[in-house]
């Protein structure tokens, strides 16, 4: 899906043929082979994003409540936050519409009988792209996958590539794998785009500037042009900053020698390639370079064509709201004796990168995703951390806090299932009926199980105390004691209550035990009824 | 008919309980409060502790399972009640579970279907908060608003982002801190913008949270548990929530 939801309603896409291409192309006529047109002057665009939210994922990386800190105090949160909250007004919780509401349904079975089955999906689908000349690897790791895709645009030659939205390149690294070797690599959805610009990763997984404005959007795109005064947008109207991004990539398209694209959905019946956009670029980076690569992950695999019927409309309105995206590109391998357009080579790399670990465990809903973002939209933890970088990882939001820990690549990611208040919104808005919130509560178990030590036996302890009604009785008793014997400065010393005070006015905990007391005076008959119905 | 009144408040939170037992007794109904309850085993659950949690859960069940009726005062230990208990506890304690989990209420949801008798009168603007466990465990956010509507003089008024989390979400306020008073700024002034005095809930935790923050940066929205404004709402009552206020 594309950049549906960059700023404040800058969209791409949608205009006729034949528009002037300002700037960029008359540079290179003739002579030295060119670079990007939609990458030069990039150097000019300020790094206004922190550290943590870099293109490439930094080697150090602070302590999530650090990161969480410091994204909710940065400016720009607050107003992301307010835009994707107002995106979650429109499209609310679990109303879902009649006719979506039985495509849903329909969807969460056919994602699990997938699943299911994946490798004799696999496998059909592998045979249709072959028969129909496309070339399909499969690699284990995401070093294996971009080593692939190194190899295929050594052999072909590539300098420049164009790129349309996916999540799984980010998730590999490819940007800057392929870039070691000295390619370019240009994002031509307009969102990803302009984060590419900012060198910052995605935000969101359909609405990757998501965290932008229109005026932080203008910005990188008047740096970008530079002094050169006619190629700046001619004004910072949603429409002369996509047209100014499309006047850009246009004359990458035509030159670039590999294009690379993910995949929606890779359908095992015909070997077809499904991809969405709003802006087209997919159908570009898929017919104009000489070479396709395709690059998803296994999960993408649907069983029938007929299954498309489903899934991309559920995936058009969870996440973008549309009954359909502007653009559905479905691809059957490269292009054929006779017809127009298409690559002379189709590329179709199948990443595993740990998802066979998910499969079979409790777990395994999660690879029903089809990527459609609802969920980050809805949450409103990933809101109020101002477009979800703070994640610091490539996923963000709710699913990202349950994927990520299970892709397992970084230690820090363990902690991002208690990036969640459990408030439930992601799973009412999951067109495929994740249980994600159920699946954050395991993962925080499999985390503390993990690390047997003194908060285990303490939980331990407190619940064999709790399960007493004496016990209980004597910590309330306790608690008491201690907030009347203790001045209010040293309770608020205490490490839970300090996290509390932090932003709130502690409750009196000198209440311990008062509702008890109450409850003999007032209702003493009633008690000793109960009484008899207490544990032996 | 047992009162769960839950282990907020045995801690902090003694008012909704004590308003709880006023009210339902009103309807009529005979309230015990179990002496032998603690806590659902919630918050050891939601930190990645099941087993000290299912422990707890048993000790629950047994306590209430001798009543013909359960009535919680906080719709997130009923909606851990009904989602929880059923996936997490085995063997002879699921059935056990089972039989009681149907006979347990969230307190607006008794009485949206058997207080219907009661005469409640209190002046004032109020605005409701859902909770979300109550919301979207629990799937209840017609019966606190029919109750409400039964409040004669009483003035509900819907806040745009009514359904979204204050951001207490139990140790998530101690973890996140700072996020989690972010989201209830967003609450509090979202809740402010409708004209109420008072915010409304099933859950005095929420509403802990709320109220602290709402008290460090002076904002001037209140916060009142939904059996509390009822209990002000009895024939007995102040009339007016201004005098709930002062009170």
């Amino acid at each position: 899906m594309s950049a549906e939801g960059e700023g404040e309603g800058v969209s791409g896409g949608g205009e006729g043929e034949g528009e002037e291409v300002s700037g960029g192309e008359r540079d290179f006529g003739t002579g030295e082979r060119p670079g990007s047109s939609a990458l030069r002057g990039a150097g000019r665009v300020p790094r206004e994003r922190p550290e943590w939210a870099a293109g490439v994922r930094p080697g150090h990386r602070p302590l999530l409540p650090v990161v969480t800190a410091d994204a909710v105090a940065r400016e720009e949160s607050a107003r992301t936050a307010e835009r994707l909250a107002a995106r979650s007004r429109e499209r609310p919780g679990d109303q879902w519409p009649e006719h979506v509401r039985a495509l849903r349904e329909r969807a969460a079975h056919i994602r699990r009988e997938t699943l299911d089955d994946l490798e004799s999906h696999l496998g059909a689908l592998t045979a249709r792209v072959t028969e129909h000349g496309g070339t399909v690897h499969r690699a284990a790791t995401a070093a294996d996958a971009t080593a692939v895709v190194r190899r295929i645009a050594a052999e072909h030659g590539a300098r420049l590539v164009v790129k349309s939205k996916s999540m799984v390149a980010e998730e590999i690294g490819l940007n800057p794998a392929l870039e070691a070797d000295g390619i370019e690599v240009v994002e031509t959805d307009l969102g990803e785009y302009i984060v590419q610009l900012g060198d910052e990763r995605p935000a969101h997984i359909i609405a990757p500037a998501a965290h932008l404005s229109r005026a932080d959007v203008a910005r990188r795109f008047d740096a970008l042009a530079g002094a050169e005064q006619a190629q700046r947008p001619r004004d910072h109207s949603a429409s002369a900053l996509a047209g100014f991004a499309r006047a850009r990539l246009r004359a990458d398209f035509r030159r670039a020698d590999m294009g690379v694209t993910g995949v929606n959905f890779a359908v095992a019946e015909t070997g077809t390639l499904a991809l969405v956009t709003n802006e087209g670029n997919a159908d570009m980076v898929t017919s104009q370079p000489r070479v396709h690569v395709a690059v998803m992950t296994p999960e993408k695999v649907v069983p029938r064509l007929a299954d498309l019927g489903v899934l991309l409309p559920l995936l058009s309105h969870a996440g973008a709201g549309q009954r359909a995206t502007v653009y559905q590109t479905l691809l059957n391998g490269p292009r054929r004796d006779g017809e127009a357009d298409g690559p002379d080579a189709l590329h179709l790399v199948i990443v595993d990168n740990g998802r066979h670990r998910i499969l079979g465990t409790k777990y395994e809903d999660v690879l029903a995703c089809i990527r459609c973002g609802a969920c980050q939209t809805a949450c409103p933890v990933f809101r109020t951390l101002g477009g979800g970088h703070a994640y610091g990882s490539v996923y963000g939001g709710p699913v990202g806090a349950v994927l990520a820990p299970l892709l397992d690549e970084h230690p820090g990611d363990a902690e991002l299932p208690y990036l969640s208040s459990l408030c439930g919104a992601c799973a009412d808005v999951c067109p495929v009926r994740i249980p994600l919130p159920d699946m954050l509560v395991d993962l925080r178990a499999d985390h503390a199980a993990s690390r047997r030590g003194p908060a285990a036996a303490a939980w331990h302890a407190w619940s064999v105390l709790w399960s007493s009604r004496a016990g209980y009785l004597a910590s309330l008793a306790g608690t008491a004691v201690a907030a009347r014997a203790l001045p209010r400065r040293a309770l608020a010393a205490l490490p839970a209550a300090r996290r509390w005070a932090r932003g709130r006015t502690l409750p009196d905990l000198r209440a311990a035990g008062r509702l008890r007391r109450a409850v003999r005076r007032t209702a003493g008959r009633g008690s000793r009824a109960a009484r008899h119905r207490d544990l032996p | 008919m047992a009162l769960f009144t839950s282990c907020a408040a045995d801690l902090v939170a003694p008012g909704p309980a004590l308003a709880a037992a006023r009210v339902l007794a009103a309807t009529g109904a005979e309230v015990t409060v179990p002496r032998a309850q603690t806590c659902c085993g919630q918050v050891a659950l939601n930190s990645g502790h099941p087993a000290p949690a299912t422990r707890l859960m048993r000790h629950w069940v047994a306590t209430f399972e001798g009543y013909d009726a359960v009535v919680a005062v906080s719709g997130s230990c009923a909606a851990t009640v009904h989602h929880r208990f059923p996936r997490l506890l085995t063997g002879r304690w699921r059935p056990r579970a089972a039989d009681v989990v149907e006979r347990t209420w969230e307190f607006t949801q008794y009485l949206a279907q058997y207080g219907g008798g009661l005469d409640l009168a209190l002046t004032g603007d109020v605005t409701w908060h859902d909770a979300c466990h109550m919301l979207r465990s629990l799937g209840e956010r017609a019966a606190p608003r029919e109750v409400l509507g039964r409040v004669r003089g009483l003035r509900l008024h819907e806040a745009a982002d009514r359904e979204v989390c204050c951001g207490f979400g139990g140790t998530f306020a101690l973890t996140y801190p700072e996020v989690s008073c972010a989201m209830a700024d967003r609450k509090l002034a979202d809740g402010a913008a409708t004209g109420a005095t008072h915010v409304v809930s099933s859950d005095a935790t929420c509403l802990l949270h709320l109220a602290g923050r709402a008290e460090r940066r002076a904002v001037r929205l209140r916060t009142l548990h939904v059996a509390e404004l009822l209990a002000a709402a009895l024939p007995d009552g102040p009339g007016s929530l201004a005098e709930v206020a002062a009170a």
